[in-house]
């Protein structure tokens, strides 16, 4: 007869150890520390990344964001820039690194554009290692990339070739989210067409996407299964207010109607933002033990130790 | 009844077409500038109703080339342009064909009649262009075509017994697709325009304009004007081509207020307020395209077909051809080249 560590809530019953309280432990200790999530953001510029983000995190993470012209894009290679955000909700904490990646695509010649993005995301690996490796491992930062939302065009009629090739070498190195941004440009049958195509080019070229895993006992399978379905998300991004039957909500104002962010019906935002506020906890374990883990096998396998 | 005696050769001239007899002016006239109408009626006028009719028995040619990434919506906006199924995805193309490794030039044409007035209409899509990883020097086959059709016509006009009606394949128009990005041109849009503005008439169009608010809209577009101007690229109507004052008020007005056109295209119709309508429909709304609050389909569909068609082949026959036609004969010695056989092959694929 074990005595139990904690009284009241749990049952005295016979056998009854008490550890079923340590997810709670781990929680509360979570919330304490604050979570630290790493999202890089991949596309051809005018894609509507920027305007997705800060309607994600309902932040300007871009204050004074300055555009250059095509003549200035000419001689420009694909740059690195991360920005950390420190949003709070209900008492929990996110530090949040948004990875930016301008230049990508627009060149003439995209052939390497995606190496310097490749160097980012090994570089953090090999710094995690190096720490992980050493002396005192009591403040690892963790500063690999979790995930990556890769933006697909919605001007054209599938992928392009960049982005299988894109998607072909990182789909083993990170988290690939593919997304549609600026989907009110697309009638609904239009966006089901592409949707398929994506999907199917994916398949074809044998990418592999972050998948979704299976709903726990506690979660709504139905939902799950139709945010699974969804993919990829085709969603509009707003931070501008608009009043709609006497309402402000976010949206694009057109002559001929009002687009609305948060509306199922008019694009899959809330599906999206659902999808990556309730798996961050897995896509940072899939992170760590797939993408890190394969890293840290070619890397150890290569220095021959 | 005789003429009185004459002032002026011309009146000489003036009185031996007149069959009635007439006042003799008090002022004697100037040879120059006469309104004949002061005199009576001569029927000069009756010259424009000739060419019309002669214009509606031959037809004319009109070639226009579309160039842009693959699924800007060029076919569409063609089609929807001459209200008529006549880019090559209407003849049996396929929806989900792959883009092609290289660019590739399709023409394809069609004989459209409107009013009694036929028009033979060459659509010449390039496929492939800008859509590969490595689009470095992806314009060169496109002005390898559009210079093979100067040298065609050339090599026609040179011969001895020359046709009648040179057949005419001359890209009349180059219609250039812009991603509506919201932010500026891609590099690959400079590059393309700078080379081929000198050797064809370009009008840069925003595709797929309802994907901007109206904001937006009047934010690129001043944005890509300025662009093009500081880059010093000539878009169709170029400016030293103004022929006069009335001339330039007009194409001022269009390069520095609506061009580039923000257009959307459709071949779908839908009902708005009781009228079948050309359109996009979305949960949110239908997208009229027709109607200028929505897009500046209009106003290009206007300029291209209705007002500027005749203005656009002219400026290719005596601007572009012209040019080309000089530099050839410059390499040449200044003697016209030589008629080769005519089974000599240098064409594109067409």
């Amino acid at each position: 007869y074990i005595q139990p560590l904690f009284s009241h809530q749990f049952s005295d019953s016979a056998g009854y150890v008490g550890f079923a309280n340590l997810p709670n432990q781990v929680h509360r200790k979570s919330v304490k520390k604050g979570f630290e999530f790493t999202l890089m953001v991949v596309g051809e510029s005018g894609l509507g990344k920027s305007t997705l983000i800060n309607s994600l995190f309902l932040t300007d993470l871009y204050p004074e964001r300055y555009i250059p012209g095509a003549a200035e894009k000419i001689e420009r290679t694909v740059q690195i820039e991360a920005s950390t955000v420190e949003i709070e909700e209900r008492g929990v904490k996110l530090r949040l690194t948004v990875v930016d990646t301008p230049g990508y695509g627009d060149a003439i010649n995209s052939q390497d554009c995606f190496k310097t993005i490749i160097h980012y995301i090994d570089n953090q690996f090999e710094r995690y290692l190096h720490d992980e490796s050493g002396l005192n491992r009591r403040h690892i930062i963790d500063n690999r990339v979790h995930c990556c939302f890769y933006f697909i065009s919605p001007f054209g009629h599938g992928l392009k070739p960049l982005d299988v090739e894109f998607m072909k070498a990182l789909h083993g190195k990170v988290n690939i989210v593919p997304v549609i941004a600026k989907a009110d440009t697309l009638t609904l049958k239009e966006r089901e067409r592409l949707k398929r195509r994506v999907l199917d080019e994916i398949s074809e070229h044998g990418i592999r996407i972050y998948q979704l895993p299976d709903a726990d006992s506690d979660e709504d399978e139905e939902f799950k299964e139709q945010t699974r379905a969804s993919i990829p998300f085709a969603v509009i991004g707003s931070n501008q207010l608009i009043e709609v039957k006497g309402k402000k909500i976010r949206g694009r104002l057109y002559p001929w109607g009002v687009v609305e962010v948060e509306n199922p019906e008019h694009n899959d935002f809330l599906k999206l933002r659902t999808m990556l506020v309730t798996h961050m906890q897995d896509l940072q374990e899939v992170t760590q033990d797939l993408h890190y883990e394969n890293f840290r096998s070619e890397r150890l396998k290569r220095t021959g130790k | 009844p005789r003429a009185g005696p004459v002032e002026s050769k011309n009146e000489a001239a003036m009185s031996e077409l007149v069959p009635e007899p007439r006042q003799k002016p008090v002022v004697p006239m100037k040879p120059m500038g006469i309104n004949a109408s002061l005199l009576g009626y001569i029927g000069i006028d009756t010259i424009i109703e000739q060419m019309r009719k002669k214009t509606m028995k031959t037809g004319f040619d009109f070639n226009i080339m579309v160039v842009g990434q693959s699924g800007l919506g060029k076919s569409t906006l063609v089609n929807t342009l001459f209200k008529s199924q006549v880019s090559r995805k209407s003849s049996g193309w396929n929806r989900d064909e792959k883009i092609p490794k290289t660019v590739e030039i399709k023409a394809i044409g069609h004989v459209i009649e409107e009013g009694g007035v036929k028009m033979k209409l060459t659509v010449i899509d390039t496929p492939g262009f800008g859509d590969q990883i490595n689009n470095e020097n992806c314009w060169e086959p496109i002005e390898k075509y559009i210079n093979e059709q100067y040298e065609k016509f050339l090599k026609e006009e040179v011969n001895i017994a020359r046709k009648k009606r040179i057949p005419d394949t001359r890209v009349h128009c180059c219609l250039y697709f812009i991603s509506p990005t919201g932010h500026s041109l891609r590099p690959l849009d400079l590059e393309f325009m700078k080379h081929l503005s000198k050797v064809v008439n370009i009008i840069p169009v925003i595709a797929k304009a309802d994907t901007m608010t109206l904001e937006e809209k009047t934010e690129f577009k001043q944005r890509v004007r300025k662009e093009l101007e500081v880059n010093g690229i000539e878009f169709y109507p170029q400016k030293e081509f103004d022929e006069d004052l009335e001339d330039k008020t007009e194409n001022d007005k269009i390069r520095q207020e609506s061009m580039p056109f923000a257009v959307v295209g459709s071949d779908k119709e839908y009902q708005v307020n009781g009228k079948r309508v050309l359109g996009r429909k979305t949960p949110w709304g239908i997208i009229e395209v027709e109607n200028l609050n929505h897009c500046e389909f209009a106003l290009l569909r206007d300029f291209v077909i209705r007002t500027h068609l005749q203005d656009l082949k002219e400026v290719t026959h005596n601007i572009h051809y012209e040019t080309y036609r000089a530099k050839r004969l410059n390499d040449n010695g200044g003697l016209p080249p030589m008629t080769v056989e005519t089974e000599e092959n240098h064409e594109s694929n067409l």
